[in-house]
């Protein structure tokens, strides 16, 4: 265990707080078993994810750059974590933005000062997602030795979705060999809850598309694309799909119900956020990890694994 | 060339046919991933590429698709996976797991089928997420 990341900013932002709010809940009881401090960004904004980045994508680095200027201005933080996946990408994206575009710095610079918030300077905050903040602050031997409850016996496929490492120019800090992060083969979740005893298995699809943004505009294409992550995770004998984002969670809940409703295809996976899942193995209830929050009734196979 | 729906159907079929020899799945999955990529590219008016890359055609054309439209990279794991598979197959084509890693392979292979024919039909799939653009840029206005 390291006192590097033990206190950060926190950046919910809003899947947080309706669709993955068990996320939210777990993120937040892991944090407060391991006695790490979520001090959560306040009057922070929505980073601008899709909708506001279609209309314009400046004007999406500039309220991504509001949230990072309030930790650097109101928090004497160094650094802000995000757990969502959309939300991380869009701050890592401005801060590379602002660095090596001029004229993001420009209208960052612009805006902030006709809203009359101080301007955000690349290089003020350091921005890190919820995986990078438990394996640095806790990390694998710190969570073998906190250890209540092993996932023993309970198969993993970890599913990374896309936004957490695609495109690499704006993740500088991975692929940087030893036991950095990598863009081709993610592993932060695969460590965490392997150290929490869960068997993880070899899932080829850890990064490959959902059709995540595309899902109601084409929702046959998200399905299909979905349902091939979970047949594959079956095959793979995972019992859960172990999820580090809300809108990868979301939908692959929500694909998995439709690929039975449309094709009459039913899977078996459970869907958990690796916070949940981390939440049990320290002995934390299935109530205070938000479980009962997801639409993946997981409740049964917990029973089963002697994990509820 | 199969089209890409004959392509789906034979990856669905092979799915469910557990009696192959390994070594001919195996180059059977490469040419079909092979065949996909020549669809997107000639959807580009372009010339699929003969050339190989890291000794695979399937690389060479994965990076020829890539040019001008960085959300293709969304399917680089898919390819560099789909190897990863046929090489541990022909690399030792009696190993104990060697249905299981067939398996595997079949499933990046119809992965990225369902990916490609999912961005003809959309080209906008993958855009936001992995290369951080905007899904619609008709209509866009600028700060």
């Amino acid at each position: 265990m390291s006192d590097k990341y033990k206190t950060v900013a926190y950046y919910p932002g809003c899947a947080l707080e309706g669709t993955g709010h068990g996320y939210n809940r777990s993120t937040k009881a892991v944090a407060r078993k391991l006695g790490l401090n979520l001090v959560e960004v306040p009057n922070w904004n929505c980073c601008g994810a899709m909708e506001v980045k279609n209309i314009d994508p400046e004007i999406q680095n500039y309220l991504s750059a509001r949230n990072l200027s309030i930790v650097a201005e109101k928090m004497s933080i160094d650094t802000v974590m995000a757990p969502c996946n959309g939300c991380y990408h869009n701050l890592k994206k401005v801060e590379h933005d602002i660095a090596e575009k001029p004229k993001t710095q420009e209208v960052v610079d612009r805006l902030s000062q006709k809203a009359g918030h101080a301007s955000y300077q690349a290089g003020e905050v350091e921005t890190i997602h919820a995986l990078d903040w438990l394996k640095e602050a806790i990390g694998e031997d710190g969570i073998r030795e906190r250890v209540k409850n092993s996932l023993k016996g309970l198969k993993i496929a970890n599913y990374y979705g896309c936004m957490y490492t695609r495109p690499r120019n704006i993740f500088p800090e991975k692929d940087q060999g030893g036991d950095s992060e990598s863009t081709y083969q993610p592993h932060y979740m695969d460590d965490l809850l392997r150290a929490a005893g869960a068997e993880i298995v070899d899932y080829p699809l850890k990064t490959a598309c959902c059709g995540g943004a595309h899902t109601l505009a084409d929702s046959d294409t998200s399905t299909k694309l979905v349902l091939n992550l979970l047949q594959t995770a079956e095959a793979c004998g995972a019992d859960v799909i172990a999820t580090e984002c809300p809108t990868c969670h979301s939908g692959l809940e929500m694909h998995q119900v439709r690929a039975e409703t449309e094709f009459g295809i039913k899977t078996s996976p459970k869907m958990l956020y690796f916070t949940q899942l981390l939440g049990l193995a320290l002995g934390l209830s299935r109530r205070k990890l938000g479980i009962h929050e997801n639409v993946s009734d997981a409740k049964e196979l917990l029973k089963q694994k002697g994990l509820a | 060339m199969k089209t890409l729906g004959e392509i789906e159907q034979r990856l669905q079929d092979l799915r469910r046919d557990q009696r192959q020899n390994p070594l001919a799945a195996a180059d059977e999955l490469l040419g079909l991933a092979e065949q996909i990529m020549a669809h997107w590219l000639q959807s580009k008016d372009r010339v699929p590429t003969q050339e190989k890359r890291e000794g695979f055609r399937l690389l060479a054309l994965h990076r020829q698709g890539c040019i001008g439209d960085p959300s293709f990279n969304a399917c680089r794991e898919s390819c560099r996976e789909l190897l990863y598979y046929h090489n541990l197959l022909h690399g030792a084509p009696e190993h104990a797991e060697v249905n299981s890693r067939l398996s595997m392979a079949r499933a990046v292979a119809l992965h990225l089928c369902l990916f490609v024919g999912g961005k003809m039909q959309d080209p906008e799939l993958g855009d936001f997420c992995c290369s951080s653009r905007p899904l619609h840029t008709a209509g866009m206005v600028t700060a």
